[in-house]
């Protein structure tokens, strides 16, 4: 017996427009039972996971902090999406544009005035726009799969942060620990309501990252050509459009927003360079940009639910002391589920028996 | 029109039973019913022909016949017994065989390998090789068992297919618009192989649209449209107007040609010495090819499908640049270095012969799609400030399109993919006249449309180039070249002949050219072989 996947003739639109709500509500379910299974009551860890971390002010700017490099990053993954080139090296560029953001502060700690913060912001999504242009001129010049080139200098970008932290850049009077020196002052991203909680500034850079966006692909003429170069090349080259010129650009796009999100974080949220900057932010703004249905408006929604995931996860550590894996697999569960719905949503299964002979049900001869 | 049962031919039924036998076949596609309770009866060593227009259900009833589709209701007697075929495999193994339009087959692979791979046993390579010379020679399809398909023409390959159906020895062989890829001389070798099939008594589903072959070869039809049966007819005893009356509901409206082409017209579109060189090892390579089109002039390109046409295409559009900005003149500005948006803004426009991804994006709608072509010839009316696209004027000039060319669709402004090929087609066309072009560049301009439209469309490229445009048509379909051009130029292995004056031409002259022979070879070299 095997399963066959058939298109169906017309898709529902109901369903298209219900099914990231399918997929979270099936996610619950999973969850829920293999919460059971690790021994713990679904109904709480649930609880721990979606209501807690809603419930104080402080930790809605925790969630702020979380969604900011997820929806960045999700934002620019979506033109790359949308164009069909699958970036999946942002976790790459989020390290790039961090490391090269922080040149000033760490090499330079001296040159303190207001011009450092635009600059290190600059050089970030310089630093992940080149990082991400690699990949792309491989893809539009030698036709590389831009999939495998892209994931694999995610871990030269995590090795080389690692090398960078404990070699050259550590903090001269930080006792041999594995980080750069704190950055001063003129290079930390403000916080936006000091006195109610740690929300920064990369909120509003991913807000307006996703507003920017939604009105180039919704409305311009450059969005057109995004999204007809993504859906059928061909017709796109009819069009007089370049597939190698829009590798280019949807790369740096999504490359420039991840070293934004990069520099944004390390500038904001942790205030050094660490061996480690990112929960895996690269990764899961996959799941957000799906979730989010390619659109920015959407991925901003999809952004928070994927922050407070991350925040759930912390908080089941701490009360139910569920590993912290359980929150990855969460994750995954939720791409899984995306992804499902949207497949079934435009395919049924069919199951195909092991070839039957002819029914020759009714003979009326 | 109850036209059901007219003259229907009763001398089958009582004797030995119909091979056959379909009754209230129904398969639908959402709201839509593409099979409405179809009737239909084959017997014995009869050539069976099902006509109808595209969209009128023939492929959906065909493919259920074959265990491709599920039908939703009605029953399939086949040898008298009532079977339910779920698989390709298993109309197989009941006798059904088919050769389809378009062909499967791997071009990387010799044809006796090909044809192993459909069959489900283990038989050793040379056996199969040699079963299929002795069929080859025994029906007239003259055939090189280990020649790559990759190098043969377009009628070999279809030998192919119909050899690796004959060996599954089949009691009914369906045919999917068999003589829509070959030239005339093919077509008539073709027809005699199905007529020795018949005597054997073998069966054959002829699907067609073309109305005088069935007339011809077929013993009886069955006229389908809008998915319900409309006739079962003796094409024999019908004329081609009344079998077109029957597909297409009405009178199809004949194509008017007006005044005469001025010989001095101005030259708009002139290719010297075009050659391109294959962009892999299945393209063929354009050779020296030189044209010119006046003003007022249809041109048309004549040749047995793959012989370069689509890369004749490309290189015209500007998808495919030339090294020499001289090789293509589009209104005598130099063009070969040009992109297609460069050559739209000199005037020229172009229909690809893909419809959905080519010529169109299929899950666009329809306003998106009339910017696909025309976002920089008329940016000023589709682009706003900081490059915004404007989707009131888009949509008022896609519902002008929609009205000039007639095009039926459901909804405000449908995603391309949900039109009827027809329908679409002439969408894409109109989307080029409504700009008025001074050189429009078709390829296959009606290929899988309509009569209804076909004539439509043909009609809007005659009165273009009489307004003073000069238009060049790339078909296969020689009635339409014939119907329409004022000069036929035939390509032949990525070659283009000299233009032929449409008053000297005649359809053994160009069938003669797409066989590849010079004008002065009269005799095609296989002919011999099979007379």
């Amino acid at each position: 017996m095997r399963l066959e996947l058939v298109k169906r003739p017309q898709h529902s639109v109901l369903f298209s427009a219900v099914s990231p709500l399918i997929a979270l509500l099936l996610t619950m379910i999973a969850g829920a039972i293999m919460f059971s299974v690790l021994g713990k009551n679904p109904l709480d860890a649930l609880y721990y996971y979606f209501i807690d971390p809603l419930r104080e002010t402080w930790s809605l700017h925790e969630l702020a902090i979380k969604a900011a490099p997820l929806i960045l990053i999700a934002v620019g993954l979506s033109v790359c999406f949308l164009s069909n080139n699958w970036n999946i090296g942002a976790e790459g560029q989020f390290i790039a544009g961090a490391v090269a953001g922080s040149i000033l502060p760490v090499v330079l700690p001296d040159f303190q005035n207001w011009l450092v913060l635009p600059l290190m912001l600059v050089m970030g999504i310089a630093g992940g726009a080149t990082y991400a242009a690699v990949p792309a001129f491989l893809k539009a010049r030698f036709n590389t799969n831009e999939i495998l080139t892209s994931l694999m200098l995610v871990y030269v970008a995590q090795l080389f942060l690692d090398w960078i932290v404990r070699g050259p850049w550590r903090d001269p009077g930080g006792m041999n620990f594995p980080e750069t020196r704190d950055f001063h002052t003129f290079a930390v991203l403000p916080e936006l309501m000091p006195s109610a909680g740690r929300a920064n500034w990369g909120i509003i850079f991913a807000i307006l990252a996703a507003l920017c966006l939604w009105f180039i692909l919704r409305r311009t003429r450059k969005g057109f050509e995004i999204r007809v170069l993504g859906q059928s090349p061909r017709a796109g080259r009819f069009a007089g459009f370049s597939s190698p010129r829009m590798i280019m650009l949807a790369f740096l796009i999504s490359g420039g927003l991840a070293g934004l999100a990069g520099i944004s974080e390390v500038a904001g949220a942790i205030g050094q360079l660490q061996p480690s900057i990112s929960p895996g932010y690269g990764f899961t703004a996959i799941i957000v940009a799906f979730l989010g249905r390619l659109n920015p408006l959407g991925i901003v929604a999809a952004g928070f639910v994927l922050a407070l995931s991350y925040l759930g996860g912390e908080a089941a550590q701490i009360s139910l002391g569920l590993s912290d894996k359980a929150a990855r697999a969460f994750q995954g569960m939720l791409l899984f589920f995306v992804l499902g719905c949207d497949t079934l949503i435009h395919y049924r299964i069919r199951f195909v028996g092991r070839a039957p002979r002819a029914r020759e049900a009714i003979d009326h001869a | 029109m109850t036209e059901v049962g007219a003259g229907v031919d009763q001398r089958h039924e009582g004797e030995g039973g119909e091979l056959l036998e379909v009754r209230g076949l129904t398969k639908t596609f959402g709201a839509l019913k593409a099979c409405d309770a179809i009737d239909l009866s084959i017997g014995k060593g009869e050539i069976h022909a099902l006509l109808g227009e595209n969209g009128a259900g023939k492929s959906t009833l065909v493919k259920m016949l074959f265990g491709a589709l599920e039908p939703a209701a009605g029953e399939i007697r086949w040898k008298r017994r009532v079977v339910a075929i779920q698989s390709p495999g298993e109309a197989r193994r009941l006798g059904i065989g088919m050769v389809f339009q378009h062909f499967s087959l791997f071009e990387a692979l010799t044809a006796a390998e090909n044809i192993m791979l459909a069959l489900d046993d283990t038989t050793p390579i040379l056996q199969v090789a040699e079963r299929a010379r002795e069929l080859s020679k025994a029906y007239g399809l003259p055939l090189d068992p280990f020649a790559h398909v990759g190098d043969l023409s377009v009628g070999e390959r279809q030998r192919i297919e119909i050899i690796r159906c004959l060996l599954q020895k089949p009691d009914l062989i369906i045919l999917d618009e068999p003589t829509s890829v070959l030239t005339p001389q093919e077509a008539d070798r073709l027809f005699e192989t199905l007529e020795t099939l018949r005597d054997e008594g073998k069966s054959i589903l002829y699907i067609s649209h073309r109305l005088e072959e069935v007339k011809r070869l077929c013993d009886r039809a069955t006229v389908l449209r809008h998915g319900r049966v409309v006739s079962h007819c003796d094409p024999r005893r019908e004329t081609a107007a009344s079998l077109a009356r029957m597909m297409v509901g009405d009178e199809v409206d004949t194509v008017k040609r007006v005044g005469s082409v001025d010989a001095s017209g101005q030259s708009l579109l002139e290719v010297k010495g075009l050659s391109r060189p294959a962009a892999n090892p299945f393209a063929v390579s354009l050779r020296e090819i030189s044209l010119s089109v006046r003003a007022g002039e249809v041109v048309g390109i004549a040749g047995v499908a793959g012989n370069g046409q689509g890369e004749l295409f490309e290189a015209l559009s500007g998808e495919a640049l030339q090294d020499k900005a001289g090789a293509i003149r589009v209104r005598g500005t130099d063009a070969g270095r040009l992109g297609i948006s460069g050559r739209r803004l000199l005037g020229a426009a172009f229909v690809p012969e893909e419809r959905l991804g080519h010529g169109a994006a299929p899950q666009m709608r329809l306003s998106e799609n009339l910017f696909l072509s025309r976002h920089v010839t008329d940016a000023g009316a589709f682009v706003g400030a900081l490059g915004t696209v404007r989707s009131g004027a888009l949509a008022n000039a896609a519902a002008r399109i929609v009205e000039a060319m007639d095009v039926r669709k459901g909804g405000e402004d449908p995603e391309a993919s949900a039109l009827s090929g027809g329908n679409l087609q002439k969408f894409i066309i109109g989307r080029e006249l409504d700009r008025q072009p001074a050189v429009m560049i078709v390829n296959q301009p009606t290929w899988g449309v309509d009569a209804g439209a076909a004539a439509r469309i043909r009609q809007a490229l005659i009165d273009l180039a009489r307004s003073g445009s000069a238009v060049l048509v790339i078909s296969q379909d020689l009635d339409e070249l014939f119907e329409i051009c004022d000069s036929v130029a035939v390509m032949h292995d990525g070659r283009l002949s000299a233009p032929v004056p449409i008053a000297e031409a005649t359809f053994e002259k160009i069938g003669l050219l797409m066989g590849g022979a010079t004008p002065e070879r009269a005799e095609p070299p296989e002919k011999a072989e099979t007379a």
